[in-house]
């Protein structure tokens, strides 16, 4: 069930600061889409703005429009909270509930919002570890705490537990910067794997990941500090690290920058 | 003087001169003895001046010998460190004397008569009788008090830190902070005037758990509110992000992992309210027989039980005693409380390990 996403005029401020400004893109269903740039430029901010999170942080204030298939994420009385179910986010810090199982964490999404039945339950818990290539790793200790897990396997439990609600789009904020190689392989392949499900989109700062992962790839950057950052190009993956139209996006990927 | 041409050795610029482990022993054997020595030429008779001029002795001892061989900045952090020492035996011997002294005369009528009966039969001069009624007392009130302070406390706290802005939370921070301020005998005095003067209520155990209720609220919210800011917000946004409404999340991931804390707190001004005197005497009156609807006619409660024994008895032994059992088990009572929320601290905190 991936949604494409339609994004026009998208301005997202932090009180009177605006980070991003005017950003219109599409991201098709069951693509990646990649986003790069240097530090600052607004790609967490701009993630944020998909999910309706940008809002929770005091002051965040977002302008313009952000379509999901045909509805307004940001129209008259949509409900944020049901934006978020649709709309599934992974961040840069493993975060599980430190009060929770492993099964529980999983489970969490499922449990804080309705009730099910607890053989369905089960079925979902291992459908998104197996999901997550975390299940043969903790079937064993499924009711142990989810802290006690490596980084790379909690970012996994992460990723399941993102996955287990079933959203139409997986957003991914840097997930493998806290990784060793090998979990970031592991999530490179389950991402491989996921795009066949859901829309994809990823922030990363490592150069060779966009391109192993991604379809497409957008390149944002900004004019100074304190100035908003912007879209200055999105395009074919393989032609934004061959070929680019723009300058300033063949110097960052080449190291030229700044 | 240095280790390393004792030793015939190339200096070594890494390893410094450095006194013997039993070094700070010494310095503390050598200025009690002394501190002893000095008040005793002096005749001073007071057992505080030797103590005192023992520690002044011991860190000025310890930072001039400390100086000479091992360096200044060894020197300083030997002045720190046993600082510290004397602070902290500043503040344990009076501690420590009080629980001596607490428990030595208290043991002495402290039996299972003594906590199963009341002083119905007894006159305050004599002999026998017990603090059951007391126990009862305290008990109801400050677990009315408890069961009034707890839900509000902890709302108010969540609604302070999760949803509080502007204005109204400002007001609420200030409020909070003025009642901690508030003396329990004016706590007291306010539920006197309103409770029982005007609305002409008579004298009960629950006047006086609103009066300790006063007492206990800002300490609950102060505290919750503390835990609840200790919650990461990475948490908050997890459970948001995943189409958690807030209040779920607020009840569901918020408040468990902050529960540990927070029932910390709730013990903590629990074992602060069940000392208090002044409102009880005010609003609940004591008595010496066994009441157990806190609702109305008096009642009696043990830092209250304490005072009228003390108070009543005419310079009789008896009474003497049993003011201290009755203390000993108020602070054992205490202790248990807080040896419980330690318990259940350890036991909620987030889990960690595999
Ligand atoms: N909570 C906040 N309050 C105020 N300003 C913020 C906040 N978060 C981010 N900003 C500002 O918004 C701009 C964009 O930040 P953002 O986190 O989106 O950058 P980013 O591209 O994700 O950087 P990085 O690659 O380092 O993660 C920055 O100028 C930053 O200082
Ligand atoms: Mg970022």
């Amino acid at each position: 069930m991936a949604k494409r996403i339609d994004v026009s005029g998208l301005n997202a401020y932090y009180g009177s600061f605006r980070a991003i400004e005017d950003i219109s893109m599409t991201v098709e269903p069951r693509t990646v889409t990649a986003f790069i740039g240097p530090s600052g430029c607004g790609k967490s901010t701009f993630l944020r703005t998909l999910n309706r999170m940008h809002e929770v942080t005091p002051g965040g204030r977002v302008e313009g429009k952000v379509m999901l298939d045909d509805e307004d994420l940001y129209g008259a009385g949509v409900d944020p909270v049901s934006v978020r179910r649709e709309v599934g986010m992974v961040f840069q810090r493993p975060n599980p509930f430190p009060t929770m199982s492993i099964y529980d964490n999983v489970a969490a999404g499922l449990k804080l919002v309705g009730s099910k039945k607890k053989s369905e339950m089960d079925d979902v818990v291992e459908k998104s570890l197996k999901g997550a290539n975390l299940w043969n790793e903790v079937k064993d200790r499924l009711g142990k705490p989810g802290s006690g897990l490596s980084g790379g396997q909690q970012q996994r439990l992460c990723i399941a537990r993102a996955i287990a609600v079933e959203p139409n789009v997986l957003l991914m904020d840097e997930p493998c910067s806290a990784l060793d190689p090998i979990s970031t392989l592991a999530i490179e392949d389950l991402i491989g794997e996921l795009k066949e499900r859901f829309t994809i989109v990823i922030v990363t700062h490592n150069m060779q990941q966009a391109a192993r992962v991604s379809d497409r790839t957008a390149f944002f950057n900004l004019a100074a500090v304190g100035q908003p950052g912007k879209l200055i190009e999105i395009d074919d993956t393989e032609r934004i690290f061959s070929n680019p139209s723009v300058q300033a996006t063949e110097d960052y990927i080449s190291g030229r920058f700044g | 003087m240095s280790n390393a041409t004792l030793s015939g050795k190339r200096p070594s610029t890494l390893r410094a001169a450095s006194l013997p482990k039993w070094f700070s022993w010494a310095v503390a054997a050598a200025s009690v003895a002394l501190g002893l020595g000095v008040s005793a030429a002096l005749g001073l008779e007071s057992s505080i001046q030797w103590a005192l001029i023992a520690g002044v002795l011991f860190v000025a001892g310890t930072f001039g010998i400390a100086a000479r061989v091992e360096g200044k900045r060894q020197a300083k952090d030997r002045v720190a460190t046993s600082v510290v020492w004397v602070a902290f035996l500043l503040a344990v011997a009076p501690l420590a004397s009080l629980v001596w002294e607490t428990v030595s005369r208290g043991v002495k009528v402290l039996d299972m008569y003594f906590l199963t009966h009341s002083m119905g039969v007894v006159a305050d001069t004599e002999p026998g009788g017990g603090i059951y009624h007391a126990i009862l007392g305290t008990l109801e009130q400050v677990g009315l008090a408890t069961l009034i302070s707890v839900p509000i406390g902890v709302l108010t706290a969540i609604y302070l830190v999760e949803y509080g802005r502007g204005k109204l939370a400002k007001a609420v921070t200030f409020f909070v902070d003025v009642m901690t301020g508030v003396p329990s005998i004016v706590a007291g005095l306010f539920i006197l005037s309103t409770w029982i003067l005007i609305l002409d209520m008579g004298p009960s155990g629950f006047a006086g758990a609103m009066a300790l209720t006063i007492l206990m609220l800002p300490v609950v919210v102060r505290s919750t509110e503390e835990m609840l800011k200790l919650v990461p917000n990475e948490l908050r946004e997890a459970s948001l992000a995943l189409g958690v409404p807030k209040w779920r999340t607020i009840l569901k991931v918020v408040l468990p992992t902050a529960i540990g804390g927070i029932t910390t707190g709730v013990m903590l001004a629990v074992a602060r309210i069940a000392g208090e005197t002044a409102p009880v005497l005010l609003l609940v009156w004591g008595s010496n027989f066994i009441n157990t609807n806190p609702f109305s006619d008096p009642q009696a409660s043990l830092p209250m039980y304490i005072y009228l024994q003390y108070a009543n008895s005419g310079g009789s032994g008896a009474a003497y005693d049993r003011a201290w059992a009755a203390a000993l088990t108020l602070i054992a009572f205490i202790m248990i409380l807080n040896l419980a929320a330690r318990g259940i601290a350890r036991w909620k905190a987030p889990k960690s390990g595999r």
